[in-house]
């Protein structure tokens, strides 16, 4: 049996004191995708902080494994060197970057990290082209300071082209569906879709079957109470969005 | 393992004050302390006129009757004005003529502090790449300038202030300390009579001088203060770009940098002058030791539709001081101020700009990025004021303070005075604290959260940064790097 590429055993989390997630089991294997759904407050959003590296969230029991290897003990930048993503729900805003400073500082301090050579200025501008294109923005958007006075929508969409750039090996999408109009969703979806392959893995957060219509997962996984409550094929997704997570709340 | 060889190395970046080495160089100075007598001494080693050293004497006499001024947001212990070297010279026999024949020791700070010093090194360079000449103060005395002779063939005058007394008095007579007059404030006074060296430029009407101008100003002395005096005059449709650079040794005691930069405009002129100020800032945890830089600059558009432009990078002092002015007498004249003013460790800064509006339709811009971080204490103080013939007068201010931690302190001290009814005045400000949801997004995607730090604070003065030549804005760029290191965490 081969070693899941994300391995999770009994991770227990706090904010502040609070405890958010209180024993979570999850295995992702390499070149799956995975759905993580629950109602507000389960802690997915926490999940995905505590994969990355945040400031403020404690890991007070469990451990982390992406490819065998201790993620826990890594800082943010180390993880994310490591190939860890995270397509965050409220993309920042970075007044006076242009995206393509802010990514290309990116992909050359994870190069740097893991000792590859650094993009040169032709290769990382064909990367960036390419991507847009994909993805349907006008480059010269690539041009302006990162999500200032962009939509929500575009905001979105930079996330997903930073992830096709980057290339990660796990990513982990937060909400990505929340704010999107139906086309947008398709684009982003596609964008997505296009990045899956055997080496790389995803877990999507969404409260939403919608996504899932495009987005398709391997596995779903109910988060209640800051646990995994119940896993299964895409089907679970569905049945979800019919009866609510009621049933779930007495398991919390 | 790593991580602790980075720490370590950060701690060293921390007490690495780049261009803090001290350069063991036969110098002589003037004896101690400050009477009439050391204003003798230093006209007298300048091989000055009789009218030059009566100047220096009226402005010693006023400086007497004049008190420190206290009304900045900041603190220091009582100056001991009679504890300090006035003049400091390396020994030279007869003042450097060319290139050659200066003290290679001296060549070699400058190659050290990477400022091209040879003709031939700077038309080495890349081709096309833009060139500019030197002059190069050490302590009271300018050691060398570069191309003179190639500005002299388009009129030029570029040389030390020493110098244009001697062989331009008249031109220095008719301008020196008419924008900025002998008392107008302790330390311009002080300045007036002890002054050193500086540069001189003159550029004739309509000449668009060929190359970048610049002096670069090395505190190498202990014990001794730097008072540097600069006249630029841009006659009717001339232009010239300025850029002036600072650095000093690290030194456990504070040593004062007055200097006076006075630059006057006449019809179409257009002068920027931008600074790189990098002077020791003291001891980031102590805060022992550390330039005081108390300076005057002010520009005096005197002709219609001149055009001045301040720049100015303010990362080194233990204390700034310092309002680069313009004032707008000639009709349609603008002035612009652009600055970064970044203060760690227990740096204190006061600084901003004056623009006073006398003419019709004049127009002034000012946009001021302060930075703070540490213990340091950063006040931005501005005047904008339209006289009642500043008819149509326009002014727009932006001021950024931007926190980096919790212990630092930002403030915003703006004047503003409108005496008619004609004119259009605004002001933004904003005071933003350096914000973890930022830090942490741009480390998720592979950061180091110093890279993070200075990639976020390079965004935030990207547009002061524009204003500067490009080779400075790439200096400038990585010196608020530096500026900031360890400033986190």
């Amino acid at each position: 049996m081969t070693c899941p590429m994300l391995s999770i055993s009994d991770l227990h989390a706090t904010i502040g004191g609070k405890e958010i997630l209180k024993g979570l089991d999850l295995q992702v294997p390499a070149g799956e995708v995975h759905a993580i759904m629950g109602p507000n407050g389960a802690g997915k959003s926490t999940l995905s902080y505590v994969l990355t590296g945040r400031d403020g969230y404690e890991v007070t029991k469990g451990q982390v494994k992406l490819d065998g290897e201790d993620l826990l003990a890594l800082s943010p930048d180390q993880r994310a060197a490591k190939g860890v993503f995270l397509s965050f729900q409220y993309p920042l805003e970075i007044p006076g970057v242009p995206a393509l400073t802010f990514v290309r500082t990116a992909l050359n301090a994870q190069r740097r990290s893991r000792g590859e050579a650094e993009a040169s200025a032709p290769e990382f501008l064909k990367l960036a082209r390419g991507a847009a294109t994909a993805l349907k923005m006008d480059f010269d958007m690539l041009k302006r300071a990162l999500n200032v006075g962009f939509s929500g929508g575009e905001k979105k969409r930079m996330e997903i082209l930073q992830m096709a750039m980057l290339k990660p090996r796990f990513a982990i999408l937060d909400e990505t569906d929340s704010g999107l109009d139906i086309d947008a969703l398709k684009i982003v979806a596609d964008g997505v879709n296009a990045l899956r392959g055997p080496d790389r893995s995803m877990l999507v957060i969404t409260h939403y079957q919608r996504l899932l219509d495009y987005i398709r997962p391997n596995r779903v996984h109910v988060l209640s109470g800051g646990r995994i409550v119940d896993s299964g094929g895409p089907e679970l997704a569905l049945e979800l969005e019919r009866a609510g997570y009621d049933k779930y709340a007495s398991a919390a | 393992m790593a991580a602790a060889t980075k720490t370590v190395d950060q701690v060293a970046a921390l007490e690495s004050y780049e261009h803090g080495f001290v350069t063991d160089i036969d110098q002589e100075f003037a004896p101690k302390g400050l009477n009439a007598d050391i204003v003798r001494f230093i006209s007298a080693k300048k091989q000055e006129p009789q009218w030059m050293l009566d100047w220096r004497l009226e402005a010693f006499e006023r400086w007497l009757a004049m008190d420190e001024p206290d009304w900045a947001k900041v603190s220091f212990p009582k100056i001991d004005y009679q504890d300090a070297f006035y003049y400091a010279a390396p020994k030279a026999k007869d003042g450097p003529k060319s290139l050659d024949e200066v003290d290679p020791e001296l060549l070699a700070v400058y190659a050290k502090l990477g400022i091209p010093l040879k003709e031939q090194e700077v038309l080495a360079g890349v081709e096309g790449a833009p060139r500019y000449a030197v002059d190069a103060v050490f302590d009271s005395v300018s050691v060398v300038t570069t191309f003179k002779k190639e500005l002299a063939e388009a009129g030029i005058i570029f040389c030390p202030m020493s110098e244009a007394i001697r062989d331009h008095g008249e031109l220095v007579r008719k301008y020196l300390a008419s924008v900025v007059p002998v008392s107008d404030n302790y330390f311009a006074c002080l300045n007036s009579a002890v002054f050193s060296d500086g540069s001189f430029v003159y550029v004739p009407p309509g000449v668009r001088c060929p190359m970048e101008l610049s002096t670069y100003f090395r505190i190498n002395a202990e014990n001794s203060g730097q008072f540097e005096r600069t006249l630029i005059i841009a006659d009717k449709g001339a232009y010239v770009s300025y850029l002036e650079g600072c650095t000093a040794p690290m030194r456990d005691e504070n040593q004062l940098h007055a200097a006076v930069v006075e630059l006057v405009l006449l019809d179409d002129a257009e002068i920027k002058y931008s600074t790189v100020q990098n002077w020791y800032p003291g001891d980031p945890a102590t805060g022992k030791g550390g330039i005081y830089n108390f300076v005057t600059k002010r520009a005096d558009c005197r002709g219609d539709r001149s055009k001045v432009s301040w720049t100015q990078v303010e990362t080194g002092s233990a204390i700034t001081w310092k309002y680069p002015s313009c004032v707008l007498r000639g009709e349609g004249s603008s002035g612009e101020f652009y600055s970064i003013a970044i203060t760690n460790g227990r740096q204190q800064a006061d600084t901003g700009t004056k623009m006073i509006h006398l003419g019709a339709n004049t127009r002034s811009r000012i946009i001021s990025k302060g930075i703070s971080a540490g213990r340091s204490s950063n006040t931005y103080r501005g005047l904008v004021s339209a006289h009642p013939k500043a008819k149509g007068a326009r002014n727009f201010t932006q001021c950024d303070s931007l926190l980096i931690g919790k212990t630092c302190a930002a403030h915003t001290v703006p004047y503003v005075e409108a005496r008619n009814g004609q004119c259009v005045f605004e002001h933004e400000a904003t005071t933003t604290k350096l914000s973890e949801d930022q830090l942490f997004y741009a480390m998720q995607r592979g950061l180091s959260q110093e890279e993070a730090v200075q990639l976020l604070v390079n965004g935030f003065v990207r547009d002061v940064l524009q204003q500067l030549p490009m080779e400075f804005a790439v200096e400038a760029q990585k010196l608020v790097a530096i500026s900031l290191e360890g400033s986190v965490g």
